[in-house]
């Protein structure tokens, strides 16, 4: 990975973010998540090339700010479900780099031993409450740990991220309706990266306005630069106060790209170069960060350096914790189905 | 036992008994605060519990049983009234592919009970699936079909107490059916079936509303001779096939009754088992009564044909029983 900003013309297109009111171990914080994650995913793709990790991935290059904001403004008691591609807000979660890598190798010693793998992380211990393979579901799994927070009343919030494919998904709507009827402790964050596998947004989104449509189901929708950390966590920090304080749910319309294809090996026939090259040069947010700090003196370049070499020794062991595991024993692959003995017949 | 009820009143005694004693169970649904359900089956629930804990939900079967699965990932024991099991389709991603998976996947327990009305009563071929196999295809899922009042309430209590997603399927027309109810502590486990009728000849296994026309059945074989053992299996994943192979032992035939289609459904993996298991013992086939693979039409003369009746059943075990090699 190359955190350095290219040509000095790239460079001067970068668009700045606004970091008043953030302090140097904030910036830090959020640089070395951001950074980890950059380093993460560009780590793992060439592993799923060459099928050290099995299953494809979808990465998360590019989207790196929603996630760090929005997690960054929650308490470890509160829960995060997240969408196919949620590598960012797994590791924004605090789940350890080298127990995702294993499990995406499929491992014995990833957090769920191999039976989840790269789309299904999870750990429910760390309020993970999964990421999803169905467009759409994990919003809903995050309603309903809403609704639990709200009747138990532990003052957990719960956000239910999602991207702008599931706005067209209709149970969406229903999740979203009901957090409004119930005033659950919800934060819906949609991840709107332009494309739906390899459909344009605009060309699938009648109105072609995501927080518009939540509007009208009576919860505050806002949009927000995704790939600027520091607006995206103003926002969650205020939508998530409102749900702590018992005032429901919020819905926000997070504007991203997302660098690479849909999944790995995606050959990106749907989109220019050009235009790919021109998210990346004005508003990569890792980048954005990067280059706002320097600017604000919060960091020195050494610091910033220091956290650069970290995040790649982490990842490197992270990879090499993987490899060097073994896999789950075949025996164990019927355990643990249900809670009680189905007594199925001719099974293994 | 001695209290007697109906198999609604049943599951609303069994359900606010565990209410009572685990604050996490909620139940939630359309028409359920005021109106107690469609079949009166939480008809005074609102009242007693509120509004946190019996909630009137929009139609949105898809919200509510997401809803449910992520509750139950965090601590509650949700139940979901779906009214009628028909109105599941439009929650199937929740159920099959979330809620069955999570405990697989994630290590989680999921106690999330579904609660509907099935089978076929009249009404037309949108309200009256039997589709319980298709649950009970799923791996992850326990589905009960109970057919008594007793068995209501002691399985809800089982589903309340465990900790799986359970499809809870009780049938349209054995609402009303009025019998003998246990008492707080006497719970019906899964995978347990039960000898409703003993008999020597013949074994019956089935479940839900043709447990009754099957003991029917019997009855016109007693006064032909036969005698049929019918088996109430009462859950359908699990499957209680250690009971149907203690009975067939005994009477060397089986006919397996189920109302949903014959073609693909439980009762081929019932006779599939049982011919493999106990091919030497079997004095014949094992023959199957099932609906023939079409919905449920509206009129009556039509949907008699195409639903399995009592005469249906003796139909078979006729057959089956004149197959005897003895």
């Amino acid at each position: 990975m190359s955190l350095t900003a290219g040509p000095d013309a790239e460079a001067a297109s970068l668009q700045p973010i606004d970091l008043s009111g953030v302090d140097a171990e904030q910036a830090a914080s959020w640089y070395r998540s951001m950074a980890l994650i950059r380093e993460f995913e560009t780590t793992a793709e060439p592993l799923v090339m060459q099928g050290r990790i099995p299953g494809g991935m979808h990465s998360a290059v590019g989207q790196e700010a929603t996630a760090v904001g929005v997690v960054g403004a929650l308490a470890a008691t509160d829960i995060v479900t997240g969408t196919h591609r949620s590598h960012h807000i797994t590791l924004a979660k605090g789940l350890a780099p080298d127990l995702i890598m294993a499990e995406l190798f499929g491992k014995a010693t990833g957090p769920l031993g191999g039976r989840g793998g790269h789309m299904h992380l999870a750990d429910l211990s760390k309020g993970h409450f999964g990421s999803n393979g169905i467009v759409g579901a994990g919003l809903g799994i995050a309603l309903g740990a809403a609704l639990a927070a709200s009747v138990t009343k532990t003052g957990q919030v719960a956000v239910g991220f999602i991207g702008d494919g599931a706005a067209n998904i209709g149970r969406v709507w229903e999740f979203v309706n009901l957090a409004s009827i119930w005033t659950l402790p919800l934060v819906i964050v949609c991840e709107n990266n332009l494309y739906a596998v390899e459909t344009p947004f605009a060309q699938v989104t009648g109105g072609g306005d995501i927080a518009g449509r939540a509007s009208g189901f009576g919860l505050p929708a806002f949009k927000v630069d995704g790939r600027d950390v520091a607006a995206v966590y103003r926002i969650a920090a205020a939508a998530v106060a409102r749900a702590r304080g018992g005032e429901g749910p919020t819905f926000i319309e997070a504007l991203t790209y997302r660098h690479g294809g849909h999944d790995v090996g995606d050959r990106e026939t749907y989109r220019t170069k050009d235009e790919v090259e021109r998210w990346r040069a004005e508003s990569d947010p890792v980048l954005r960060l990067r280059r706002s700090i320097a600017d604000a003196a919060l960091l020195r370049p050494a610091a910033l350096e220091g956290i650069d070499a970290e995040v790649a020794a982490q990842v490197a062991a992270a990879v090499e914790f993987a490899e060097s595991s073994p896999y789950p024993d075949p025996a164990t692959v019927l355990d643990n189905v249900t809670g009680i003995d189905m007594k199925i017949r001719g099974n293994l | 036992m001695s209290e007697r009820a109906t198999l609604s009143q049943a599951y609303r005694q069994g359900l606010a008994e565990e209410m009572r004693t685990d604050p996490r169970i909620l139940v939630y649904g359309t028409d359920l605060f005021e109106r107690g359900g469609h079949w009166g089956q939480v008809r005074g629930l609102g009242s007693e519990f509120g509004r946190d804990r019996v909630r009137n939900a929009p139609i949105s079967e898809a919200a509510m049983v997401a809803a449910g699965v992520g509750a139950a990932m965090n601590g509650l024991r949700p139940v979901v009234d779906l009214n009628f099991i028909d109105f599941a389709f439009g929650a199937m991603d929740e159920i099959i592919n979330q809620a069955a998976k999570i405990r697989f996947m994630w290590g989680a327990p999921m106690p999330l009970v579904i609660r509907g009305t099935n089978g076929v009563a009249g009404g037309g071929a949108q309200h009256n699936n039997s589709f319980e196999s298709w649950f009970a295809h799923t791996p992850g899922l326990l589905v009960a079909m109970p057919s008594t009042p007793a068995d209501t309430k002691g399985l809800i209590k089982s589903a309340l107490r465990g900790e799986d997603p359970v499809i809870f399927l009780m049938h349209k027309l054995l609402a009303g059916l009025r019998g003998e109810i246990g008492g707080a502590e006497d719970l019906v486990p899964f995978g347990r079936g039960t000898v409703r009728r003993p008999g020597r000849d013949i074994t019956v296994a089935t479940y839900g509303v043709t447990v009754p026309r099957s003991i029917a059945a019997a009855g016109q074989l007693a006064s032909e001779g036969v005698e049929a053992e019918v088996i109430d299996l009462r859950t359908i994943a699990p499957l209680d096939l250690e009971l149907v192979e203690e009975s067939v032992r005994r009477t060397r035939h089986l006919v397996v009754v189920t109302e949903s289609q014959r073609h693909g459904g439980i009762g081929a993996e019932i006779a599939a088992a049982l011919s493999e298991s106990l091919y030497d013992v079997l004095d014949g086939p094992v023959l199957r009564v099932g609906a023939p693979s079409v919905p449920a039409p509206h009129s009556a003369p039509l949907l008699a044909r195409a639903t399995p009746s009592a005469d249906d059943i003796a139909r078979s075990l006729r057959a089956a029983t004149a197959a005897r090699v003895s």
